[in-house]
């Protein structure tokens, strides 16, 4: 009988109140005055639907469409609304095997059996018109409709580029795009991707626990429009590029055309290519792994990402370097003797007697430009070998040779040509002279550029001293202007003076010279072949050139692995580009042929079949 | 006295009895809309919790009629049996139990049929400390050595099924051990004895969140401000605090350029506390100064109590536990573990707002996204649902049933009832402040279940007996057991 403690009870009850009361206190908080909690939970309660945009469509510079949009058609599935059903028959429709679909479908159910999940993507429209007639027998499924990229033409795949669906790793990069969204992953779908998706829209609806709708959010006051992505007008003519893939058909290679005064590339093949449809939707999946296997890799843009080194495309650079530094004039002539020796090593040439300057051009005479190469290096004014060199580097450089352009293409390769410090820690500083690095004269050696970067000092060759970034959008829908960088002049510092005798020599080239087969009946073209040499088998025949000779419309560069001479392959292939640019049609249907026709591959293929039974043969 | 008239309906508190069929209810509609999914409609699918909570209700029910057959003396008579039985059971436990999420605290008999001895120990623990506590002159009120054996034996008995169950280990069961202080107060343990408990406390948090140095400095300094409050000597104060700056200047200045400094400074300051102490005592005799004992005792408790917490922190908790305790005290952030659960339960009870979502609108403790939320977590659901009207009826109901406990225990004629009552009381409180507590963040996540609320067959009935043995007690109040 302990009752004398009985008022304890008050003390006890007090601690219990006050505690509980210091609860109900932060139940308030949490419950009524923090809003915070609300809006996390908000993101279950309400249901977020996303509205998506058509994607922008391209059209080339004739406004000829090029991408669209098509229906397209995703299986969603709310899991526990499915009865058993004919797995294989569902599989059979939309070409899966039951494995991935079972894959999938536990997936779905896995994330919630009673939310609606994207089983399959990107039914093709006939997969779908298949599926329409039997979809009463697949309950608890539905379609929705989504668009899938699709492509006019069957080439230019490089420039186009091509959309997927955007990964883990560039949803955390990049927090606009969510799960199922698209993304362009390659040419002018990844470099103008922000102007081609337009905006996603949303539309919030309130649902219940069971997730039905229950009707849209405060009258939709909060949902958003989608708003379309923007057209776009690309630099590129269609018929030009698809006839330069008609060229290069069976060869390894690519085609660069420019047009000089704009910086607008009319055409860029790399060859071998694919067609963009392959990457389409849910073939894509099937396609891509294909196409990363392929021989003589189809998916490498080697238009801009293709070193090779210029070959004789590069003499008339060394001749506009050696004008404007005042080593040379058009008149100053060099001996040919059927080469330039150093020692017992000669740079062989194919003629005798004194050039000077355009006839050097004109036949490609090698001699001319080593010599006028260790005059360049040999400059007083420079007192050592390596100040002369930066500064013919940065000559060469300022023709957009050596460095990134700056395009709107992505993943374009700034080539090489290395700085005095390569040859100084190579050779020893004050231990290399022009006999070096002769090669550099005649474009070999240490330097490699890609087509593109050939193709933009064409065109700043065609426009006496300057270029213009080369691009592949015109227009966008919408904006006055595309990006400034690309509407600027970048200028040589070259005295457009210099370029006549140049230009001359180059003209030359095509009337009487190596480049003749490049000539286009009744238009003045102006080119310089160029065979690169090639460590691994027959010599890349190469060609440059840009036409007519005033007021120049276009600038090519074509190159042509394992072509052999310029004249051979790249010449034809460059004039035909030319006439049917500017003429609209080609006339020298044979010559047509004998391109279209030439299979360069074969003979690399059946090499490579041979050297794989010799290897077998090795092994045994 | 012998119960008369064999009515036992007419003697029972009705009022206790409907709070407990209006939370049993209000727990299975939670329940119900917790685990709720259209696919499984009938309330009765066995194949759902709610419909195995009804099951568990009605045999609830059937325990009652159980409990309440029995004579009140009978509790009294065998309590310590029941209490030993238990302890059994718990040893059992570690040997044949089961494990389910790390620890071994299910008997399991078929797949539907298992039981946890951790939740019924609880009442028979608390039988055994009526019946020990209510020993005619059983004193706990003062430090003589006759109340200080008293202390341990309760102690022991407190303490034999708080480490089994600590083996098993749950956590949570054992806290609610802690629970039997409010008891002891109530039984005469001095007031201060609380203050201690709070000193406890402080000295638990700190120890994990400072360097030990911080908390010893800390402690001196507070032992020496409430020595000079205590005293209002300021004289003596500063000798003091002197001879312990001297002590261990002295030795901080041989470890450093003597020995190298082998020794950290957590072992400095007790060493020359340590010394200080001696001479304090030494002091404290001369001068026949009680409060200075008392207060080195406190000091060196404390300093004891604060290593042993270290040691248990580093040395003997799991990593989780660890986890568990550091996410608590905000020194740890764990969004995807342990604090991702409280984030959750509380963006599902802020969501109700005032006034709730309504009955099976709920959507946070629905889709998954509160864990336990049938078990632990069921509050969510109240809070989702039924808002901050909800939540503040249910403590309200539970504060009403504890209080209304206390007070029938303070009508009781026999010690063992009133002594019973303020355990059934203590019991239910703890689990209700460190359930809720949880939900809203202000107490470490520890699985404990929300009495009568929460699923489970073993919690519910457990729960059920602790209350009902009381129930049937004060239906004999005026009988001497």
């Amino acid at each position: 009988m302990k009752q004398y403690n009985s008022h304890k009870i008050y003390n006890i009850s007090l601690i219990i109140i006050a505690i509980m009361l210091a609860y109900i206190v932060k139940l308030f908080c949490i419950q009524v005055l923090d809003s915070q909690y609300k809006m996390s939970a908000e993101s279950n309660v309400f249901r977020r639907v996303v509205d998506y945009p058509a994607r922008g469509l391209v059209f080339d510079r004739n406004e000829k469409l090029l991408v669209y949009n098509e229906s397209s058609y995703d299986l969603v599935a709310v899991p526990n609304k499915v009865p058993p059903f004919d797995t294989a028959d569902l599989c059979n429709i939309l070409g899966i095997s039951i494995e991935a679909f079972k894959a999938e479908f536990q997936k779905a159910v896995n994330y919630a059996p009673y939310k609606e999940s994207v089983i399959h993507k990107q039914i093709t429209k006939q997969r779908y018109s298949y599926l329409q007639e039997k979809m009463y027998k697949f309950i608890g499924f539905d379609v929705q409709e989504r668009t899938a990229r699709r492509y006019e033409y069957n080439g230019a795949a490089h420039v186009l580029g091509y959309v997927r669906e955007a990964d883990q790793k560039f949803i955390e990069a990049n927090p606009y795009y969510k799960p199922g969204d698209y993304i362009g992953v390659a040419g002018i779908e990844k470099s103008y991707e922000e102007a081609l998706r337009g905006k996603k829209g949303q539309k919030i609806y309130v649902v219940d626990v069971r997730n039905r709708i229950q009707g849209s959010y405060m009258d939709g006051k909060n949902d958003t429009a989608a708003v379309v992505g923007k057209n776009i007008i690309s630099t590129l003519d269609i018929d030009l590029q698809m006839y330069g893939e008609m060229l290069m058909k069976n060869k390894i290679g690519s085609i660069v055309a420019i047009e000089p005064e704009t910086g607008e590339i009319l055409a860029l093949v790399s060859s071998p290519g694919y067609d963009p449809n392959l990457l389409v939707g849910s073939d894509m999946a099937l396609n891509y792994p294909k196409l990363l296997k392929e021989n003589f890799t189809p998916m490498f843009n080697r238009a801009i990402m293709a070193c090779y080194p210029p070959g004789s495309t590069f003499k008339p650079i060394n001749a506009l370097v050696g004008l404007q530094e005042g080593i040379i004039t058009p008149s100053s002539a060099f001996p040919c003797n059927g080469g330039f020796s150093i020692g017992s090593h000669v740079v062989k040439c194919h003629h005798a007697g004194s050039l000077d300057l355009v006839p050097a051009i004109q036949h490609s005479c090698n001699a001319y430009f080593c010599h006028e190469f260790t005059k360049i290096i040999g400059d007083k004014k420079y007192r050592r070998a390596d100040s002369a060199y930066s500064n013919w580097r940065r000559r060469v450089q300022s023709f957009g040779l050596g460095i990134k352009l700056g395009s709107d293409l992505s993943q374009e390769n700034k080539g090489i040509i290395y700085t005095k410090d390569y040859y100084n820690k190579f050779y020893g500083e004050g231990h290399w002279s022009a006999f070096t690095i002769i090669s550099l004269s005649i474009g070999q050696g240490e330097l490699s550029f890609t087509p593109l970067q050939i193709c933009n000092a064409c065109a700043t060759i065609a426009n006496r001293g300057y270029y213009i970034i080369p691009h592949i959008v015109k227009h966008i829908e919408g904006q006055d202007t595309i990006a400034h960088r690309l509407t600027e002049h970048q200028d040589t510092g070259i005295d457009p003076r210099h370029f006549e005798p140049v230009i001359q020599g180059m003209r030359a080239v095509c009337e009487y010279g190596t480049g003749r087969s490049a000539q286009v009946p009744g238009i003045i073209v102006c080119g310089k072949t160029g065979t690169a040499q090639n460590p691994h088998g027959k010599d890349h025949s190469i060609f440059e050139a840009f036409a007519p000779m005033d007021h120049p419309k276009i600038a090519v560069a074509v190159y042509v692995e394992n072509g052999g001479y310029g004249a051979t392959y790249a010449a034809p292939i460059a004039g035909l580009m030319i006439e049917k640019y500017l003429k609209g049609e080609v006339s020298r249907k044979d010559v047509e042929k004998r391109m279209v026709e030439a299979d360069l591959i074969s003979p690399l293929l059946q090499n490579m079949k041979q050297d794989s039974i010799k290897a077998a043969a090795k092994k045994i | 006295m012998k119960h008369r008239g064999g009515n036992i309906f007419l003697s029972i508190d009705w009022v206790t009895v409907l709070i407990y069929t209006a939370l049993v209810i209000l727990g299975w509609i939670n329940i119900y809309s917790a685990v709720y999914d259209e696919s499984h409609s009938s309330i009765l699918s066995m194949s759902q919790r709610y419909g195995k909570q009804l099951v568990w209700i009605g045999i609830a029910y059937a325990i009652i009629t159980i409990v309440m057959a029995f004579q009140a003396r009978a509790y009294s008579i065998f309590a310590y049996i029941i209490y030993g039985l238990f302890i059994i059971a718990l040893i059992l436990v570690l040997i044949v139990g089961t494990k389910t999420n790390g620890a071994r605290s299910w008997f399991v008999i078929t797949d539907s049929i298992k039981f946890q001895p951790a939740e019924f120990a609880k009442f028979a623990t608390a039988l055994a400390i009526a019946k020990l506590m209510s020993s005619f002159d059983f004193d706990i009120s003062s430090f003589t050595l006759p109340c200080i054996k008293n202390m341990l034996k309760i102690a022991a008995i407190i303490l034999m099924p708080a480490l089994l169950i600590l083996l098993q280990p749950d956590m949570g069961s054992v806290l609610v051990y802690a629970s039997m202080i409010f008891v002891m107060y109530r039984e005469g343990l001095p007031g201060y004895f609380l203050a201690l408990i709070v000193l406890a406390i402080a000295v638990f948090i700190s120890t994990l969140l400072y360097p030990l140095w911080v908390v010893i400095v800390a402690l001196l300094v507070l032992t020496e401000f409430i020595y000079f409050l205590h005293r209002q000597d300021i004289v003596e104060t500063a000798i003091s605090t002197g001879i312990l700056a001297f002590t261990f200047g002295a030795l901080w200045a041989g470890n450093h350029w003597l020995m190298d400094d082998k020794y950290g400074i957590d072992r400095l300051l007790l060493i020359s506390t340590l010394i200080s102490s001696v001479v304090f005592l030494v002091y404290a005799y001369i001068k026949k100064n009680m409060s200075i004992v008392v207060g080195i005792l406190i000091l060196a408790g404390s300093l004891v109590f604060m290593l042993s917490v270290d040691y248990l922190f580093h040395n003997i908790m799991t990593q989780h536990q660890q986890t568990l305790i550091n996410v608590f005290l905000g020194v740890e952030n764990d969004p995807q573990g342990t604090g991702y659960n409280v984030e959750q339960s509380k963006i599902a009870i802020g969501s109700g707002g005032l006034t709730g979502k309504g009955f099976l609108e709920g959507t946070q403790t629905k889709f998954n996204f509160v864990p336990e939320q049938a078990t632990d977590f069921i509050f969510c659901t109240v809070g989702e649902e039924w808002g901050f009207v909800g939540t503040t009826v249910i403590i309200a109901l539970f504060v009403f049933l504890i209080i209304r406990i206390m007070w029938l225990a303070e009508q009781q004629r026999s010690a063992f009832s009133r002594i019973y009552g303020y355990c059934v009381a203590s019991i239910l409180f703890l689990h209700l402040a460190i359930n809720v507590g949880m939900t809203i963040g202000m107490v470490p996540v520890i699985g404990i279940p929300l009495p009568f609320f929460s699923y489970g067959g073993s919690s519910l009935w457990s729960f059920t007996i602790l209350l009902f043995i009381f129930i049937r007690l004060d239906a004999s109040r005026d009988e001497q057991l």
